[in-house]
């Protein structure tokens, strides 16, 4: 049996905003997240600002700060996440007797989250007191010296992906399918579209998913400037995140956490929770190209396209917004437009597709459920988020962008898409609910 | 929509008893333990000096021409992955991109891939060669990091260490364009990578999958970081071959290795249509999630285990006597093998005195993200060759251990066969395997 799957509550930690209504004022009022680099000192890095999550403060969502005192920053944020989603959907949270509804036994957890910070001092102290010139390589009786002295336990074990999961089960006291992945920047679609399939196949009655990322550290902004993807616009933070134009250089890296509570539509009906939208359709390829490039016909976004699309029963005509994956780097920007031309044809014009990374950054593992929010914000205002900062637009992207500022628009469907690194590449679709 | 089935048509593995599932089966029939001194790097200053190491082996043998090349972006964790899919896809009898000159027989857009996967550390000798220049007065200078020392490290560094290499490489190599996903749930994703795997084929997402995991924990980093956790067993380094101890009372801690295995899953009618021969079906899986603020161990009542495994007995329509062998976790780490003997002997109630229970960590080391991925390799190939081997490291049951660990190999035909899992963080899964019918 197939069951209807909604969305019931939605939580966010982003550089734009702790809570939903924030961020999205945020994104209606032209805010940027971005600034210069305070987490670590990145002044001689070739990329010096970022999008960081600021002031944030666990305590604003739940009691027992202490059992995720050790959480990296993005088991911290998604509890705040989750928390919000949570009290929206009225599950109750932080207890063993919860009154909602729930059977804790048939309530999963589906994360798209990533690694956590290294301990830079441990990490880096260790190589510096074992180098062996003559060698060319650590000593590693000196190496563990230091590394064993200076390493904090949990910290070492919170670098895992399946922590933050970990703490949404504290949290929520979840005992049902929990799961989390790793694709890349296409982490949390992918674990919003596969949760969806979990409660659409009876393998979970509620669903909590998302994705939670924080990879603004030395060695995580180290390997993105190595691969030259990140923005260097270091004069211009704000501006530097340009999806779509003519002078985009790169993406400018945020952290966050995004959750969306998932459940069977007779469960919500059940509990007379209010469902705020719909999944209707999940599509996921791979490239199957290059772990360096992506796909130059787009091959493998055409496919999640197309098999999201089918999934839904929807034709092209159907969409009435495409948020994009956006990232401001000269070659997903332009594959990602291919690919909606080749997936809509002519249609592909009509259709207004806009990049929130264009203001909150790129949140890697937690920007696609970021996103989808905003999809379902879109659909519940009649509002489509803008594409900030496209002044110049390039000359070989003519799709609608929806560029500078926010938009009123009927939209009953919205899809959300994102590719990951390697070719792993997500598809959502989400619509009005309707009886 | 009547249920499409799932079945097993191929197995691969690099473990450290061997480069392929088969050398791995010979291995756990012998009772041969594969962990050792560690060679990898010099860990006489650790408090743990022992693990399980793969056999040596030259990566290029194991990739297509075309892939040669990608091979110096290659992580140990991806090459690993690479090795086991390569058998496994050899196994099925799949012609793929890989075997270069011959018509594919795995259909590209209809073949999906699910991949479990852990932290990768990066090599830090690569590392040390850049942070080198980036002393000032004995210590670590971002400044010059940014300066001088990021400038020397290699562009595609990153690309090394993403979890998500794995299943991508893979996909590459053998052109899978399907679904793909890299489930990265601690020591639980190789089971969590299958059970989603399945459900993919199941909803017609695709026809064939690869599903499996890959990593190792055997480097200066992932060795330091496991014996301050308090999980690596740092009393037996003079005795390797009897230092992982699954619930036995004597249990000190577990003992790391690198290893990953993969699995084909095919749709049934079209396994059949080809001609393949099926090996086992996945009829019944479950997971849960531990609740234990410590995050590091199972909560001591086994509560995930046991919800995991009703649930997959539940789904597989089995009763718990109908059970014919256990692979559990058994990690060797006391007080998760108590707990996950108390979450074993309360999903199966009267029966888990009976049911036999092979651990095979005592010979294998705990691999990580790979090491249910492992105890579905070896619980088909029990199931395929009608035998198991016996316990080692076992001789007196640790208190509230009351299961029927296994003292003598088994002949016999194995009906359904029950493995589970869990990770740090808490994620627990159960997956019942079951023979496939003459």
């Amino acid at each position: 049996m197939k069951h209807r799957v909604v969305i019931t509550g939605m939580g966010i930690v982003c550089p734009l905003g702790h809570d939903v209504p924030t961020f999205w004022n945020g994104l209606m009022t032209g805010k940027s997240g971005m600034a210069q680099t305070t987490l670590f000192d990145a002044s001689t890095f070739p990329t010096q600002f970022d999008a960081e999550v600021k002031g944030f403060d666990l305590s604003r969502f739940v009691k027992h700060v202490d059992y995720h005192k050790n959480g990296n920053r993005g088991s911290q944020f998604v509890v705040g996440a989750a928390a919000q989603a949570c009290r929206q959907a009225r599950i109750d949270i932080e207890t063993d007797a919860p009154a909602d509804g729930i059977d804790r036994r048939r309530m999963g957890i589906y994360l798209g989250a990533g690694e956590g910070a290294v301990n830079d001092d441990a990490f880096f102290s260790a190589l510096v007191d074992s180098w062996q010139e003559d060698k060319q390589s650590p000593d590693w009786t000196k190496w563990v010296k230091t590394a064993a002295a200076k390493m904090r336990p949990m910290q070492e074990l919170e670098q895992e992906p399946n922590m933050p999961a970990g703490h949404v089960a504290i949290l929520t006291g979840a005992r049902g399918v929990s799961r989390s992945c790793l694709t890349a920047c296409a982490a949390s679609t992918q674990a919003v579209g596969e949760a969806a399939m979990l409660v659409r196949y009876g393998k979970a009655d509620v669903v909590i998913a998302g994705g939670a990322h924080s990879m603004i550290h030395p060695l995580g902004i180290t390997g993105f400037n190595r691969l030259t993807a990140l923005s260097t616009r270091n004069d211009s933070p704000t501006t530097a995140s340009r999806p779509f134009s003519a002078s985009r250089d790169g993406f400018v890296i945020g952290e966050g956490a995004a959750v969306v509570i998932l459940e069977t539509l007779e469960s919500a009906k059940r509990r007379g929770v209010n469902i705020l939208a719909e999944v209707v359709g999940f599509g996921s390829s791979s490239d199957a190209f290059r772990v360096t490039d992506m796909h130059e016909e787009a091959r493998g976004a055409c496919q999640a396209l197309r098999a999201a699309i089918a999934d839904a029963g929807l034709t092209i005509y159907d969409i009435d917004y495409i948020s994009t994956h956006g990232t401001s780097t000269s070659e997903n920007d332009s594959i990602e437009t291919l690919a909606i031309k080749t997936v809509f044809g002519e249609h592909a014009k009509k259709i207004p597709c806009s990049s929130p990374k264009s203001q909150m950054g790129h949140l890697i593992g937690a920007t696609g459920c970021a996103e989808l929010i905003t999809c379902a914000m879109a659909i519940l205002e009649q509002t489509l988020p803008p594409t900030m900062n496209l002044n110049d637009p390039d000359p070989a992207l003519d799709l609608d962008y929806v560029p500078n500022a926010p938009r009123k628009a009927k939209i009953n469907v919205a899809l959300k898409e994102s590719f990951g690194f390697g070719g792993q590449n997500n598809v959502v679709i989400i619509k009005r609910y309707s009886e | 929509m009547s249920a499409r089935r799932v079945v097993i048509t191929g197995v691969g593995a690099i473990t450290p008893l061997g480069l392929s599932s088969n050398q791995m089966w010979q291995g756990l029939l012998e009772g041969r333990c594969g962990l050792g001194p560690i060679r990898a790097f010099d860990a006489s200053a650790f408090d743990c000096r022992i693990a399980g190491e793969a056999p040596e082996y030259n990566i290029r043998d194991f990739v297509p021409k075309s892939h040669r090349k990608a091979t110096k972006l290659m992580s140990r964790d991806i090459e690993l992955a690479v090795i086991a899919s390569q058998e496994a896809v050899e196994n099925s009898g799949f012609i793929t991109k890989a075997h270069e000159g011959k018509t594919p027989t795995l259909n590209p857009t209809r073949t999906a891939i699910n991949y479990g996967a852990e932290l990768i550390a990066c090599d830090l000798t690569e590392m040390a060669q850049s942070v080198k220049h980036c002393i000032t007065d004995g210590k670590f200078d971002i400044h010059k990091w940014g300066q001088v020392g990021m400038p020397t490290l290699t562009p595609l560094w990153l690309l090394k260490y993403l979890p998500n290499m794995l299943p991508c490489h893979v996909a590459i190599i053998h052109d899978i364009q399907g679904p793909s996903n890299t489930i990265t749930c601690g020591d639980a994703a190789g089971y969590l990578a299958f059970c989603e795997a399945v459900e993919m084929i199941q909803r017609d997402s695709a026809d064939a999958a690869l599903a499996g995991a890959g990593g190792t924990k055997v480097n200066p980093i992932g060795i330091v970081r496991q014996y301050l956790m308090g999980r690596a067993n740092c009393a037996s380094n003079d005795n390797p071959a009897a230092a992982c101890r699954p619930f036995d009372a004597a249990a000190n801690g577990t003992v790391f290795s690198e290893a990953a295995a993969t699995l084909v899953l095919e749709e049934l009618a079209s396994a059949n249509a080809r001609g393949a021969k099926p090996l086992a079906e996945p009829v019944g899986w479950g997971s849960s999630q531990s609740l234990n603020t410590d995050y590091v161990h199972l909560e001591p009542n086994g509560q995930s285990m046991q919800i995991a495994i009703e649930t997959a007995l539940q789904q597989a329509g089995v009763a718990a006597d109908k059970i014919d062998l256990v692979i559990p976790c058994g990690s060797g780490i006391a007080c998760d093998d108590a707990a996950e003997a108390t979450g074993i002997q309360n999903a199966l109630g009267k029966a888990a005195a009976s049911v036999p229970v092979w651990p095979i960590k005592s010979m294998l080391g705990h691999a990580g993200a790979a090491a249910g991925a492992i105890d579905l390799v070896a619980a088909t190939l029990a199931i395929v060759h009608r035998q198991c081997g016996a316990a080692i490291n076992f001789q007196k049951a640790a208190a509230g251990c009351k299961l029927n660990i296994l003292q003598k190999p088994l002949r016999q035909k194995f009906n359904f066969v029950l493995c589970c899992g869990y990770s740090f963080g808490g994620q627990s899964a159960a997956v019942v395997l079951k023979a496939i019918e003459d």
